[in-house]
């Protein structure tokens, strides 16, 4: 239990896929505008993200290792998750139509975040490096990630909100201030190294 | 030679055994799609701005199909989209009504004046911030524009300090009524009434120290009118748009040159 905690806290803070992996730097550019939309993206890239690891797991381990076929991965992977992401989308339209109108453009996106296949790509990583990371782990590090991703997102939609009403200089307006708060933000997260591993030893 | 075969042929049988489940669950989870509302939709200028009363176009649209609103709620579209609208439908729109937003505030530099020199940043928003704006009628308005910064067709000007609206180009889209910090505009039917052009909700004594033109709440009007169309409320006088027949009374009783006639054409 420990160690499954000491994942889910090190994928939010230390690993942050974000702030500390820059990956899906476009959706974090992109949609953390409004707080609104912000959390909406970041639940549904959550949700994504587990998903892809539930499935992409048991293929890779079942199905290309035995066969010798790992080269293979990135090629299955995007394939699982663009099948998986619109399975979801039928499925949301029919039995959550709100949360469905409330995601909306954002849902399709995700196909195409590279977070998401960060994520099923660095828990196999993860697996061969530490025998005892298997399919339980590799899921809470996904949940982990996806939490990650929404506090990195909610918090830089706050950010965004603040330099909105700030009077920056023309030459910087817009993307370049943008970029220059991301990566002060991303700088503060390198605070967090070391931490997980000495809260809980 | 029989790997590759074997890698193209894993791939395949993954590709096709997800496409099936996505053509089963495409099946299973089928949500049948209102075409009549799309087609509205897209005759629907796409403004989202709620003007109508329903949440963007496509809230407008779905009950436009289901016969629960009526054409002509659309401002931005105006007459050609309530023409197309009619088209479609096969119904009949009479004298559709359309709406332009107003300025309910008249303090210029000449009427009011500045209770500081304000160097902040230049809008209403951030002014707002500073001991509840600049300008010595706490509702009056600030004249830094926020109203038409979100305007997009090009229709409110600041002049001597206090926004104002050209009833011509305005599509009555209410996103500056949405960005008033003052809460000054409104959005008025596009015909000939009188209109009170302020918004002071103080006593008559206090509103005569902060602006020449201020309503005092003094009644003359309310006596004037012969349909009884104007009421004081909260201390400023309020002329109720379905009574108004324009014809001016109240205008001519008026001391304070608060009330104007509003004649968009």
């Amino acid at each position: 239990m420990k160690g499954l905690i000491a994942i889910f806290l090190a994928a939010i803070l230390t690993e942050n896929y974000v702030l500390c992996k820059f990956l899906g730097i476009c959706p974090f550019l992109g949609v953390s505008k409004k707080l609104g939309t912000a959390f909406g993206m970041s639940v549904s890239v959550t949700l994504v993200m587990v998903m892809a690891t539930a499935a992409t797991w048991p293929i890779y381990t079942y199905i290309l290792v035995p066969k010798n076929m790992e080269y293979l991965q990135t090629l299955v992977f995007i394939l699982v998750i663009a099948a998986l992401v619109q399975l979801v989308e039928i499925i949301l339209k029919k039995l959550i139509p709100p949360l469905y109108n409330a995601l909306g453009i954002y849902l399709p996106l995700i196909t195409t975040n590279c977070a998401v296949l960060g994520v099923t790509m660095l828990v196999i990583e993860k697996g061969q490096a530490d025998a005892s990371f298997g399919y339980v782990q590799s899921l809470v590090n996904a949940f982990g990630a996806g939490i990650g991703f929404l506090v990195a997102m909610v918090m830089f939609a706050g950010v965004r909100e603040r330099i909105e009403h700030c009077d920056v200089p023309e030459s910087l307006k817009g993307l370049p201030i943008t970029l220059v708060a991301a990566s002060l933000v991303s700088l503060s997260f390198m605070g967090f190294t070391g931490v997980v591993e000495n809260l809980l030893a | 030679m029989n790997d590759i075969i074997f890698a193209v042929g894993l791939v395949s049988a993954i590709g096709l055994s997800v496409g099936l489940i996505l053509a089963i669950a495409s099946a299973v989870f089928f949500v049948p799609k209102d075409e009549k509302a799309e087609r509205i939709q897209e005759i629907l200028p796409g403004a989202n701005c709620g003007a109508c009363g329903f949440s963007g176009c496509s809230g407008y649209a779905k009950a436009l199909s289901e016969g629960k609103a009526k054409v002509g709620l659309c401002s931005p579209g105006g007459a050609e989209v309530a023409q197309k609208l009619d088209d479609f439908l096969g119904t009949k729109s009479e004298n559709v009504e359309y709406k332009v937003a107003l300025v309910h505030c008249l303090g210029s530099f000449d009427n009011t004046s500045n209770k500081m020199n304000y160097q902040g940043i230049h809008s209403c928003s951030s002014a707002l911030q500073l001991s509840g704006g600049v300008g010595s009628c706490f509702y009056g308005c600030m004249g830094f524009g926020d109203c038409a910064k979100v305007c997009e067709h090009d229709a409110i000007t600041v002049c001597n300090g206090v926004a104002s609206i050209n009833p011509e180009k305005c599509v009555g889209c209410t996103k500056c009524v949405q960005a008033c910090p003052k809460h000054l505009i409104s959005c008025v039917s596009k015909r000939q009434q009188a209109v009170v052009r302020c918004s002071n909700c103080d006593k008559g004594a206090e509103t005569r120290k902060v602006c020449k033109t201020g309503c005092i709440g003094c009644m003359r009007c309310v006596k004037a009118c012969p349909k009884g169309a104007v009421r004081i409320e909260n201390f400023h006088a309020i002329v109720d748009p379905e009574k108004c027949i324009g014809c001016g009374k109240c205008i001519e009783v008026c001391k304070q040159g608060c009330i104007t006639m509003f004649e968009p054409d």
